[in-house]
Parts: C-alpha cells; structure tokens; sequence
C-alpha cells in the first residue's frame, strides 16, 4: 500500500521545520534552567532527600540566588568537591543544611571544578552506557513480537498494584507496560522520592518506583523469553531529571514532547525549549525511544480539522529530535485514532492519515494513540471502534500501539479489561498482518486525496509560523487553539541566561557522542 | 398501581442480567464454579458461566448471565435532569439581553489535582462539542477558562474580584473520590466566604450526575454526552430566575 504525495511539499515541510527550529536553538544554546541543572547534578550522583523531604539536587540549587545562576550550578558544586574532597550526595547534605555553602568556594580555579567533576561525570555516563548496552544484550537474547508493539498502561496509584498489573499485562501480550504519572506530577518543580503507594489517576513517577517496575518486568520478560519494555513521562516541569532517572533505571521510552507541556499544561515555552533539548540529548546517548504528544491535538478539537497540526507538529518534533542527537530509530512520532466514528468513512480518513505518517517518517517508529474522546461508556461499541483502530494500525505499519480499552471514559483500567483489549489487537493485527502489504490504494481516490490535502495544509500552516517564529506562533494561538506568552506560563522563574563561565560537563560529553548510538 | 420493572432479556419480567468480572485465581473447573457461586451470592438465579479462562497466572476472567429476582418501581423514583428548556445560540443570546440586561460572566476550571481538561473545553471552547458552540462564542456570555488544576481558593478569589455569576466546576478523574472531595472543598470555601448564593454553581464531568451535584450542594450537574447549549441555558435561565427574586424583595 502507497500513497502517491508531493514529495516536494514534504521536503519544503521539513526545510521550514528547520527555518523554525533555528532561532528557538540559538535560545536554548544560551540558557540553561534549575531543572537542567538538577538533573546535571544527579548525574554526578546527588540523590536522596533532607529532613524536609525536599529532593537533594532542589535543596542544592535552591541555595543559589537568581544572580547567582549563570554559571548553573554544576561549576560551583564542582569547586566545592575539589576543595571538600567529599562524594557528591554527602557534599550536597551539608549544603542543604547550611553547614556549607556553594559561596564558599568562588575563589577555587575553573580547571580545578572540571576536574573533581570528571570522574563523577564519567561514572554516570559509564553507567547509562552499561543499561543501553544490557538493553541490547537482552532485546537480542529475548527476541520482541513484531510491531505494532502492543502498549497498554497500569495506573493504580500504588507501585505494587501496578507490578502485579504489568506482570498480568505482559503475560496477556503486553510489549511494552507504561505507568501513568499521578495527575498534576507535570506540575510539580521536584522529582518526589522513593517507593509511592498513593496517587490521583496515577502512580508517582520516582526512581524507586522506575527500579521496582524495571525488576519485575526483567523477570516475566526472562520468563516468557521476550524484552518487556518500560515507559513513563519526561514531561512537565521536570523532563530533563526524569530523563536521568530513566536512564539509570533503564527505561525504554518516555513520553517527550517539545510542545505539549507549553500547550496542555501552561508551562513556559522557554523552560520547556531548553528543557526538552537537554532530555533529548540524553534519551539519545540512553537509548530511550522518546514517544511524542500529537495525539493531543486531536482530543482537544476536532480530529478533521487537526490533521494539518498534527502533521506540521511531527515535523517540529523530528527536528527538534536531530538537534538533540536523536536517530530517526528513536523518534517515535505520536498520532491518534480519534475522528469521530459518526463521520462517513472515518476509516478512511484515519488510514490515510496514519499511512501518510508511515511514508514521511519511514524511519521513525510511529507511536499510535487510541481513541478516547469518542468512547462514551459503550463498551461493545468500544470494543469495535478499538478494532478498527487496530486494523488501522497493522495495515499502515505502525510500530508503537497503545492498545485502546472497551472502559475508556469509565475508569482507569481492570485488569480485566486490558486482556480483553490484548486480545482483540492479538486476533485482529495477526488475521490482517500482511493486509497493508496486498492492497493497492486507488490512485487520486478519497485516501490518497485526503492525505495530500493534509500535507498541503501543513505547509501552508508551517509557512505561518516560520514567517512569525515559533514562539510567536504558539502565543497567537496557531496550536490547539491555546495561546500562551514566551515568559507566561509555569517555571519561567528557572530559566536563566548563560554567563561567560556556565559549565556542564555532560552537555560536553553528549554532544560528541549523541547520534552514534542506536538500539 | 405501581409497576414493577426487572431487566428484560426476551421475556417479560425474566431478570437477565449480563456480569462480567475477573478472580484473583488460576483458572480451574472450580474457579468457574467459584464464579458460579459468587453470582448466586450476589442474590442472581439461574446463573451460567458462559466464559472463564486464564489471562495471566493467577489471575482469570468470566462471562456470566444471569436472573435477578429484583425490581424497582420507575414511577416511584425521583431523579430531576438539570434542563432547562432546550434553546439554541441565538435564542440564549436573546433571552440573556431581555432578561439580564447585560453579559452573564462565566468562569470554568478543573478544579483541585484534575488535569483533564477535555470536558470544561468542550463546554467553554470557541469550538465547542458536537457541532454546538462553546460559551466563548455567545455574544452575551464573558467566559473564562482558568484551565487545569485550579486550586479552589484561586478560583474563589476570581469569582470574588470579577463578580463572577456562574462556576463551572470540572472533574474528570474520579479515582479514590478526588472528584467528590474537590467539588466538596469549592462548595465549602464558596459558603465560607459568603459568596455562594451569588453564583450558578455547577459540576460537570462524565461521571457527574445531576442528582449527585444536589446532593453536593450545587445548582446542577452535567454528564456525559452534555453539550454547550444545554449548559448556558440553565445558567441564562437560573440567573434570570434569580435576579428576578431578587428584585421582588
């Protein structure tokens, strides 16, 4: 199955997604913001909590005043192991208790800071280093299923709960297991700490959370010989620590997405342009597919209508993606099943939409999202629209398929129901495998129509934003109909200017080696 | 004379009932028989485990029908949808100018830890839901979306400061009764602060009912399937009530 489409158009699409992205990186490339920051300081190992139960690498960096920040807050915290001779985690203790104080140290040399730093940065790269090189030892010793790899989520709240529910998950057919954040994490500025057992629509993303979940799905993995992947969110207001946590605990995905935060959770574009690139630098050298938010555009307005931004936005992602280093085999560009089944051939418009993705991006590995705006509590018929978002998936070649639930709109999933939504993408993708592979689509008909009237579309919408620049573009609302300013919205009180000496060592590091790694 | 009525499966008055549920068990003749047994607990008769088998280790999933030797008298059973007599765009638009005789101010948010914002946007939204405007696009409506995670003494003090006539209240996420406790929490500040005879209190989300919002305390409740102008008329229509009691007194 081909679609015959202006491959001009898609070349000037992607010449403009670079016009776009250019300005937004010379920003990025002079700012840094605390969340960065932190997360570059529990690479070097800060971790744990005060008395308080605040985070370490908070505690730490909240010691430093606004004026303080230009030179982030890795140089400092270098100049003060050289000096102090302690561990990172110890070090930064005594900083958040007041007994020491970054201040202390200005006087120490530069060069002295870079060194005491060197050996803890190349004992956290070395340590990613070894979870993206078991990951691949693993995927080669327990082989996946073919794609669509089927997706589900657990979100109990409890950890515990949601390790039984993986482990259920996984052996119904489950590929890859994602535990939904607690809702409102995104807007938390802190990573909260260790094992969690409450949560709102959601389990705590913490890394105790990340290792227990990883331990679990290793072992049914070796049990049913094939690699359960792991999933959760690098968004909101801490995606470059989460990204971190990630990476040591081997996670394989996370969801990260270089507008939705801006769009969907009023968090400033500027915390989150710079924040996004500096977790993608690092899903890159961790080997982590990130999976990205279009499916957002479409659950929040009408899904014909919002093809053209859904599209224009994969491009926006994808270079955003090269930038950081991201391979096209780490780029999971989002998409989602959602016009209304009450729409005359419906079907049609969503295999052309899914098919153009496939064509555009043929390397990317496609994350397609279920529907959820038009499930109403009709299970039976949710069952089937599922079905035909499955048919779509396996014929238009689909690689990431988060499989939807007859409960969606009901509650966050039984046990049950996900084995039940299992089992109709194992019987449907399995009785139409090669499907796509056999079919001709008719040349100049309605699907091959309807995709080039999305391309077009998209070009014209892309030529908009180039001509006023992204983040003009995103304040007069030409996404989702959402308008927000470049300095309104959340955490923009972490985002500072990069002074002369601002230093960290791992933006070094990861610039030279990002874009070598696969798999 | 009252009328009883059962669940109807092809005969009058049969009580067929369709249950589906998983066990925390391995899947076994006696775990159908468990299944079984369970139904006949919950008071059904006549009951057939049409499916059970295995979904993961410990764990299996069972189709049952079933009869139910219970029923209810319809009649008997109160249960007061919040609508106000259907109008369109125009026709709110109008009745607001006649009767109010100003724009009607309108604040939605999602309030407490619920992100989701799909419900109040659909209803608040320039787009609107099913083909019916939002209340951004009405003439004689000032409308603001507060967004998500709205605390609710945020949006106390922006009823306050605004003279806001009408709160619209969202709640998606329902786990653990979060749903219940923030709509408690607005009810409570809003009376706190002497304010909440002054406004149109409303609670919508898919799980809301009409009757649970009075039992909160609030004006009305929308559910799943509501669209805009179900909900601008109830306000257009409760504040013109309102206004009208009041200049009486």
């Amino acid at each position: 199955m081909e679609l015959r489409i202006d491959r001009g158009c898609v070349a000037r699409c992607r010449e403009l997604a670079a016009a776009i992205t250019d300005p937004v990186e010379s920003f990025i490339s002079a700012h840094s913001t605390v969340s960065v920051e932190r997360a570059a300081l529990r690479l070097l190992g800060v971790d744990g909590i005060t008395p308080d139960d605040v985070p370490l690498p908070n505690a730490v960096v909240d010691t430093l005043g606004a004026d303080e920040l230009g030179d982030g807050a890795v140089l400092p915290f270098g100049r003060a192991l050289a000096e102090t001779g302690l561990e990172p985690s110890a070090l930064a203790r005594l900083i958040a208790a007041g007994e020491r104080s970054l201040a202390e140290f200005s006087s120490t040399p530069y060069e002295a800071a870079r060194g005491a730093l060197r050996p803890h940065a190349d004992a956290a790269l070395g340590r990613i280093a070894a979870q993206r090189e078991d990951r691949v030892a693993r995927l080669t010793r327990l082989p996946q299923l073919p794609p669509p790899l089927l997706y589900v989520i657990v979100a109990s709240g409890n950890i515990y709960e949601d390790r039984a529910a993986a482990v259920a998950a996984a052996e119904a057919g489950a590929q890859v297991i994602a535990v939904i954040r607690s809702t409102g994490q995104s807007l938390l500025d802190f990573v909260p700490y260790g094992p969690t057992t409450e949560g709102f629509g959601g389990t705590y993303a913490t890394q105790a959370n990340f290792a227990i979940m990883r331990a679990a799905l290793d072992e049914v993995g070796d049990r049913l010989g094939r690699y359960v992947m792991l999933t959760n969110y690098a968004s909101g207001l801490c995606m470059p620590e989460i990204a971190v946590m990630a990476a040591f605990e081997r996670l394989d995905m996370l969801l990260n997405d270089s507008m939705y935060g801006i769009l969907f959770r009023d968090i400033n574009m500027k915390r989150t342009f710079v924040d996004q690139h500096f977790s993608r630098m690092l899903n890159a050298y961790s080997g982590i597919i990130i999976n990205t938010g279009e499916d957002n555009y479409l659950t929040t307005a009408d899904a014909v209508d919002q093809a053209p931004a859904v599209l224009a936005s994969q491009f926006i992602n994808e270079e955003f993606a090269h930038r950081a280093g991201l391979p096209d085999a780490q780029i999971g560009l989002g998409d989602a099943y959602e016009i209304s089944p009450d729409l005359e051939d419906s079907f049609l418009y969503q295999v052309s939409q899914a098919q153009l993705a496939r064509e555009i991006f043929p390397d990317a590995p496609l994350k397609y999202m279920p529907p959820t705006k038009h499930m109403t509590g009709d299970i039976f018929k949710g069952h089937l629209i599922d079905a035909m978002f499955n048919l779509t998936s396996v014929m238009t070649h689909q690689n990431i398929h988060l499989c939807g639930m007859l409960t969606e709109a009901i509650h966050t999933p039984f046990l049950g129901d996900r084995a039940l939504s299992l089992e109709n993408a194992r019987y449907v993708m399995n009785a139409a495998r090669h499907f796509g592979d056999e079919i001709v689509l008719r040349p100049g008909g309605a699907i091959e129509r309807r995709a080039n009237a999305v391309l077009t579309a998209c070009e014209a919408l892309l030529e908009r934003v180039a001509e006023s620049g992204l983040m003009n573009a995103i304040e007069s609302a030409v996404f989702a109909d959402v308008s927000r300013s470049p300095d309104g919205g959340r955490g923009f009180d972490g985002v500072f200017a990069r002074g002369a000496d601002y230093y960290n060592p791992f933006e070094e590091a990861l610039k030279g080696t990002a874009g070598s790694v696969t798999g | 004379m009252t009328k009883i009525v059962k669940p109807y499966g092809d005969t009058q008055n049969d009580g067929k009932v369709q249950l589906s549920f998983t066990l925390p068990v391995d899947w076994s003749e006696a775990a159908d028989e468990a299944a079984r047994q369970l139904a006949g607990k919950m008071g059904f008769t006549d009951v057939q485990v049409v499916d059970g088998r295995r979904i993961a280790s410990g764990f299996s999933f069972f189709v049952l029908y079933a009869s139910t030797p219970q029923g209810v008298d319809v009649d008997s059973i109160a249960a007061p949808a919040a609508r106000a007599h259907a109008m369109t765009m125009d026709e709110i638009d109008a009745f607001v100018a006649e009767r109010i005789g100003r724009k009607v101010r309108v604040a939605g948010a999602c309030i407490g830890t619920d992100a989701h914002t799909v419900g109040i946007d659909a209803i608040l939204n320039m787009k609107g839901y099913k083909g019916d405007y939002g209340l951004e696009r009405y003439r004689m409506f000032e409308t603001y979306n507060l967004g998500s995670q709205v605390a609710v003494e945020e949006l106390v003090r922006f009823t306050q400061e605004r003279g806001i006539d009408a709160l619209l209240a969202s709640q998606v996420v329902t786990q653990k009764g979060s749903d219940v406790k923030n709509f408690t929490a607005l009810g409570e500040l809003l009376e706190a602060q002497g304010v909440r005879d002054r406004v149109v209190l409303i609670a919508g989300g898919p799980r809301v009912t009409n009757r649970l919002a009075s039992e909160l305390g609030y004006d009305a409740g929308f559910g799943r399937g509501t669209v805009p102008s179900e909900v601008a008329a109830f306000v257009a229509v409760t504040l013109a009530e309102r206004l009208r009691a009041q200049r009486k007194n």
